[in-house]
């Protein structure tokens, strides 16, 4: 079941960001989360308000990993311009953010803040005050972080700041300073066009993540990644505890092979009333 | 402060099985708080005629916009319209937890710089806060918030909610942008509806699923002929299969794609990957047909059948159609 290879389908035409014959130099900044690996099996804490951490592996959110490759490829594209990754959380994000550059992106900003913040305004109001002082062209998420599973710091964020956003991004271009996009929705799309700045969140439609190359790890060393205290302000949201799901029933087979067709259109008829 | 304001969704001038979803929840929160259910719906000339349905789910008053710059979608209009309306006095905001309500409902708790909880499968509300549930972690854990502060913005992930008519006739008001639609800088030029009439995935009773187990694409005519046994079925597919290109990336069922909670869920050739189940964990009754009887999905499975699904397909699928047939 392994997923195909990684690599850069030839559809890099997709991120042409020009204005008439000029090329833009556009400064990109994509805020990434470190999330535990989905495989696990989670435990919560004894208080039951966090997740246990224990033994648990971790990475940049997958949909992030989309975000920083559509930022690699505007900015590779046409740009003469920087992509910078931002993280809110404690100084183990600067793992992720190493990443990240050795992805390719010029520089890194963590937002030190320890301890778990779940209101998504919270975390967005951290991220706004960093973005704003940064005089960005475009910032990127991913359509979601995959753990909290919100899908809401996005849009919040270009509240917060007053620019136009676009989310679940699964295509991208630019027109004339015209930010061009396709929105997944529910078996369908949307057309969606806004002007720079702008907030996007990306979709894994868009192109698949580079593996950091040697020369990017090894580079990454050299680039910068700054520390500044991230400041979420109140918390609207409190996260009064956690629980694990309500078990389904244990599953059952009900038979083997085409033979077992009559037992199963009875089971749907009769108990489970669903045919 | 005890009213409840409902966003009803629509999709090309209809109402979606969400809207209804959210007009339900609406009605049951305001059962708890003794107010009103004020349904919001946006659409171009002729909205009004959505009204009724609307009212017959619980809506108290109908709050009809139409503008020609609701023909689409038109997140900033809307947004800002249904935080000028929250403002003037509501215990809390309910939309789906659907692309379009997830798109909508962050901007709309900006803009009022109040709570939200996003994709919630359960909520109560009290005297002075509201609790809700949201399964994170591929549905492996589930957060219980509390929202202190009104109103509070809730999406509802779709199916949570069973849709209920209570038979009302409800007021209809008309209702003016709040923005200037023109002004708005977020445009959507179009909406493709993919697949001419096909059931999307979370409005269909039953989905009917596929995996690598089916062995090439051309074979996921084995899935579609079950679903359309079926009457009332989508067609939806495992990642693997999606990333291949074997199936459209909106069929995904998935912690990264659709999180859907049909009545019937059936998984063929389907081993039953984490971020698989997260998709799909909360269907009502689950079928899986796999070869390897060791396999993830039978764990979940109500009801599973070891074997080539290449014979039990065709199989199960007359059998349903006979069924079929006698209704």
């Amino acid at each position: 079941m392994g997923r195909p290879p990684p690599g850069n389908p030839p559809n890099a035409s997709l991120f042409r960001l020009r204005t008439g014959d000029r090329f833009l130099s556009v400064k990109i900044a994509v805020c990434i989360k470190r999330v535990p690996d989905m495989d696990a099996r989670f435990k919560v804490t004894q208080s039951g308000g966090a997740v246990d951490e224990t033994g648990l592996k971790f990475d940049i959110s997958d949909f992030d990993g989309y975000a920083v490759e559509a930022a690699l490829r505007i900015k590779e594209k046409d740009g003469s311009g920087e992509v910078v990754v931002i993280s809110l959380g404690p100084d183990v994000v600067q793992e992720t953010l190493r990443k990240a550059i050795s992805m390719g992106a010029d520089r890194a900003v963590q937002l030190k803040h320890d301890g778990p913040i779940y209101d998504p305004f919270a975390i967005a109001s951290a991220l706004a005050t960093e973005l704003r002082a940064g005089a960005y062209d475009l910032v990127l998420f991913g359509r979601m972080s995959i753990d909290t599973a919100n899908q809401a710091v996005g849009p919040i964020v270009a509240e917060l700041l007053g620019w136009p956003c676009i989310t679940s991004i699964s295509k991208l271009d630019f027109d004339d300073g015209v930010v061009k996009t396709r929105r997944e929705l529910e078996g369908a799309y949307e057309l969606v066009e806004c002007g720079l700045p702008a907030v996007l969140t990306i979709d894994e439609g868009i192109a698949r993540p580079r593996y950091p190359s040697l020369k990017g790890i090894m580079s990454a060393k050299k680039k910068p990644l700054e520390t500044r205290v991230g400041e979420p302000g109140t918390q609207r949201l409190t996260l009064t505890s956690m629980e694990l799901p309500a078990e389904r029933s244990a599953g059952r087979i009900i038979g083997e092979g085409k033979d077992a067709v009559p037992e199963l259109i009875r089971l749907l008829t009769e108990e489970a009333k669903v045919l | 402060m005890s009213n409840i304001l409902v966003f009803a969704e629509t999709r090309g001038g209809e109402l979606r099985r969400v809207a209804f979803e959210a007009v339900t929840a609406g009605r049951a929160a305001a059962a708890e708080t003794g107010g009103a259910v004020h349904v919001v719906v946006a659409g171009a000339a002729g909205t009004a005629a959505l009204a009724p349905r609307l009212a017959a789910h619980g809506a108290d008053v109908v709050l009809v916009i139409e503008h020609a710059a609701f023909a689409h979608y038109n997140p900033e209009v809307l947004a800002a319209t249904l935080a000028a309306r929250a403002r003037s006095g509501y215990r809390a905001v309910f939309l789906s937890a659907s692309a379009q309500g997830k798109d909508l409902a962050p901007r709309v708790a900006a803009a009022l710089g109040v709570p939200l909880a996003s994709d919630v499968t359960e909520f109560a509300i009290g005297a002075a806060t509201m609790t809700a549930k949201h399964p994170g972690y591929t549905g492996k854990i589930v957060q219980n918030f509390s929202l202190a502060a009104q109103p509070a913005v809730v999406s509802l992930r779709p199916g949570a909610v069973l849709p209920r008519e209570v038979g009302g006739a409800g007021a209809v008001e008309a209702q003016a942008p709040a923005i200037d639609p023109a002004s708005a800088r977020v445009r959507v030029t179009d909406t493709v509806v993919g697949g001419g009439t096909k059931l999307d995935l979370g409005d269909a009773p039953v989905v009917v699923s596929g995996g690598r187990g089916l062995k090439e694409a051309a074979n996921f005519s084995l899935v579609e002929d079950l679903a359309a046994a079926f009457g009332n079925a989508a067609v939806g597919a495992t990642r693997a299969v999606t990333d291949d290109g074997w199936r459209p990336h909106s069929d995904q069922i998935g912690q990264t794609g659709r999180l859907i909670s049909p009545d019937l869920y059936i998984a063929c050739g389907i081993s039953g990957a984490i971020q698989h189940l997260a998709g799909m964990r909360t269907s009502k009754t689950i079928v899986a047909i796999n070869k390897d009887k060791e396999a993830p999905i039978f764990k979940v499975a109500d009801y599973g059948i070891v074997g080539d699904l290449f014979e039990i397909l065709p199989a199960l699928t007359a059998a349903v159609r006979e069924v079929r047939r006698g209704q």
